[in-house]
């Protein structure tokens, strides 16, 4: 079974191991370089990004995470997960640069002004077209880079994107009963469930 | 159940975002940033923190406006204000400022003796203490998206945070082992809705995020309450109370990720300086608990 590595350091990581664990992925945590390296997929899940940065500095996760993503490991990123891989983020925040994508943080605003979106989706993503999108204190993404392909949009937005082995959302897939996103992602690493 | 519709779920969002964090208490824009940098994952305005509230007396109210602005403009994280319990006046300003989470708080010299703010009727999310599952429900009927267990604020003393986690917890548990023909009496002995009660039954847990708050004043008091069931901290007097607050923030930080990594808490402990003095919450009158504010 596909060992598919959660970085638990804070957030919503419990849901996404849910779901990993429901489409036949062994969901593993990451808290450490140790817990990293059995791993052979990767989930950034929603939280603050700048607490997971302090919290992946003493073992140098953030370089270890971007040496493994180098090698060609697949990662799913949600909300903060996505701050986390962007090339540039606003307000200026250090990051891996790994997605070829600007980001600004909070860019619809404070927590009243989060909310549940209807997202329209690419054809990849199977039909119908229309999806759920929860939305908390998300970022926005400002650029999308050549190599980047958009497979949803929030109106003109793009919300949910992919770059070889890896796929980012700026919504939270895994606090819907809606699913595909996280069947895409276990698809995209090979894993049948 | 509006605990399940579209509203409820978007407040509810944001407490699941913070899980495994630390929320620390702050005073003013340069203690915002330090928590910020530290790793807390919310900052919590106050006008003064617990122990210093102890100590002046005096009716406590929300912090002012001008503070709270303050630390909105310098932080990225959310930022969370108190309102007295059942002043639903200072929970109105503090949306109109848009805080990201009002704590209706035991901390504050309360406003109303026997009401809550009914929350359901605001779009910002609220938290709010409890001592036990009763307590927590009741809480959520109104509409807090997430519960702490009260502790004993501004004590530095782990005592009551740890009682009120294990009713919590020992709470749900019990709802677990009743036939479904005991739940509507048993109900009515803790006081809680009954849908409520029965969905605890159902989940074996309760259907919003569960802190811990209260009394935390080292990494280990920290690591204790995630070994007792709390999903993420609230640190009030313990981090600028103490020592060296920069690295205590961290390390409570720290303390939160790694509680099941006792190696990992004995590098994150070294090295800190003096904790919090500290009062022995045994030792306080009934009327000195802050916990027993609100019902």
């Amino acid at each position: 079974m596909l060992r598919v590595g959660i970085l638990s350091l804070q957030g919503d990581f419990a849901a996404h191991a849910r779901l990993v664990d429901r489409f036949g992925g062994q969901p593993s945590e990451v808290r450490t370089a140790k817990d990293l390296a059995v791993v052979e997929a990767l989930i950034l899940p929603g939280g603050e990004s700048s607490a997971m940065l302090r919290l992946m500095a003493p073992e140098k996760l953030d370089e270890r995470i971007n040496d493994r993503i180098r090698a060609g490991m697949a990662v799913l990123a949600t909300c903060a997960g996505v701050i986390l891989l962007a090339r540039k983020v606003e307000p200026d925040q250090s990051s891996l640069g790994l997605l070829d994508v600007d980001v600004a943080r909070n860019a619809y605003g404070r927590q009243l002004h989060s909310s549940i979106e209807s997202l329209r989706l690419d054809s990849r993503l199977g039909s119908p077209d229309e999806m759920e999108g929860v939305f908390i204190r998300a970022p926005r993404i400002t650029r999308v880079g050549k190599g980047v392909t958009v497979l949803a949009w929030r109106d003109r937005d793009p919300v949910l994107v992919t770059s070889g082995r890896v796929l980012a959302a700026t919504f939270h897939p895994e606090l819907t009963t809606e699913s595909r996103v996280h069947k895409y992602f276990l698809h995209l690493v090979g894993c049948h469930g | 159940m509006q605990i399940l519709n579209e509203k409820f779920r978007v407040k509810a969002g944001l407490a699941e975002m913070l899980k495994g964090g630390v929320i620390m208490d702050v005073t003013n824009a340069e203690q915002a940033k330090i928590a910020e940098d530290a790793g807390a994952v919310a900052v919590m305005a106050l006008e003064r923190v617990p122990a210093d509230i102890r100590v002046e007396g005096g009716v406590a109210r929300m912090a002012s406006l001008e503070k709270i602005h303050e630390i909105q403009e310098v932080v990225q994280i959310p930022v969370m204000a108190k309102c007295r319990i059942g002043h639903i006046a200072e929970a109105r300003m503090l949306e109109a400022l848009e805080v990201d989470f009002v704590d209706e708080s035991e901390v504050l010299t309360p406003a109303d003796d026997e009401n809550h703010v009914n929350k359901h009727a605001f779009e910002v999310p609220f938290v709010c203490g409890c001592r036990n599952l009763g307590e927590a429900l009741r809480r959520i009927g109104e509409g807090a998206a997430m519960i702490r267990t009260k502790g004993e604020a501004g004590s530095g003393d782990i005592v009551e945070g740890v009682r009120h986690m294990r009713a919590v917890q020992r709470g749900i548990r019990t709802v677990g082992i009743l036939d479904e023909h005991e739940l509507m009496a048993h109900a009515k002995e803790i006081q809680a809705p009954y849908e409520l009660v029965s969905w605890v039954a159902e989940n074996g847990r309760l259907p919003v995020p569960n802190f811990s708050a209260g009394g935390v004043a080292t990494p280990a008091d920290a690591a204790l309450v995630m070994v007792l069931g709390a999903e993420a901290v609230f640190v009030g007097s313990g981090i600028f109370k103490a020592d060296d607050p920069d690295r205590r923030a961290i390390a409570i930080v720290q303390a939160v990720t790694h509680w099941q990594d006792p190696k990992k808490l004995l590098e994150i402990s070294r090295g800190l300086g003096e904790a919090m003095s500290g009062l022995d919450s045994g030792k306080l009158t009934p009327e000195e608990m802050l916990s027993r504010r609100g019902w």
